[in-house]
């Protein structure tokens, strides 16, 4: 098994806000990431793989299609997009690293199985370059 | 859903590799230039990944600014800007960063609640890292 991985940057703002809190509990749990107006990151996004190399092409994955569908999944919706008031999925849910995380997972997954064989196994989403969460299709 | 959070950390600290149970010759050719008598120090990237339930409620694993203060506590306060050599922990053990690694995630293992520990990566260099995950 060979694990293959893609890296692609996207350019978004968000902010922190849990609507069933009052705003004095959500700028004390969230900070200034609570800032209603939002604030923007640089985020780095790898997308690995797994698979075995094909024997004629010796390729895990072709890249360019790899790199396409993380293109036409995740980065025309979410660069230099607002991502609590322009992405669907954030509209009740936090668009925190770890959430956004999992939203590219579900974004990318069904892309992935018409790439070709290999299977996605793990996504991971820096916000800073100190800051990042990973998952991996678990429960 | 069970997802991944990973913080990384600076750590400039010094360490000299010696082990008592060779003799002067050994520890040179076992060491080399680690081995140079006042020691050396290194810009250490401490990265710390812990795994659990995204809360539903915040969106997150782990609450960050709780995460940064118990590794600054218990790691960063400890190391950083310190001669390794002289810590307790390496009083018996040579303080490579494979024991480094290891003394970190022992000192932060049970610290993160309610996120758990997954992984401890500590980067020497910019070109040799070591991993421990409680194995």
């Amino acid at each position: 098994m060979i694990y293959l991985t893609r890296r692609a940057t996207f350019s978004a703002s968000h902010y922190y806000w849990n609507e069933a809190w009052t705003a004095e509990k959500n700028e004390r749990v969230f900070g200034r990431c609570a800032n209603r107006n939002g604030h923007g990151h640089n985020y780095t996004l790898e997308v690995t793989v797994a698979g075995e190399p094909d024997p004629t092409t010796g390729f895990v994955v072709d890249l360019k299609r790899l790199r396409d569908a993380i293109e036409r999944e995740v980065l025309e919706a979410y660069d230099h997009r607002h991502l609590n008031l322009e992405v669907p999925e954030f509209a009740r849910t936090i668009p925190t690293a770890e959430n956004i995380a999992i939203a590219c997972w579900k974004r990318l997954e069904p892309a992935i199985q018409t790439v070709g064989d290999a299977r996605l196994s793990r996504v991971r989403v820096y916000e800073t370059p100190e800051i990042f969460a990973e998952y991996r299709g678990e429960a | 859903m069970k997802a991944y959070f990973g913080r990384r950390y600076a750590i400039s600290a010094s360490h000299r590799l010696n082990a008592d149970a060779l003799s002067p010759d050994e520890n040179r050719a076992a060491y080399g230039k680690c081995n140079n008598p006042h020691g050396h120090g290194h810009n250490y990237v401490l990265e710390v990944l812990v795994e659990g339930a995204v809360d539903a409620e915040t969106g997150m694993i782990v609450n960050m600014s709780a995460l940064d203060e118990a590794v600054r506590d218990r790691a960063i306060d400890r190391f950083d800007h310190a001669n390794l050599n002289l810590d307790p922990l390496f009083a018996n053990r040579v303080p490579t960063t494979e024991n480094l690694c290891r003394a970190v995630f022992e000192l932060l293992d049970g610290s993160l609640q309610p996120a758990k520990l997954a992984r401890v990566r500590v980067e020497e260099t910019e070109n040799n890292f070591f991993d421990y995950e409680g194995e």
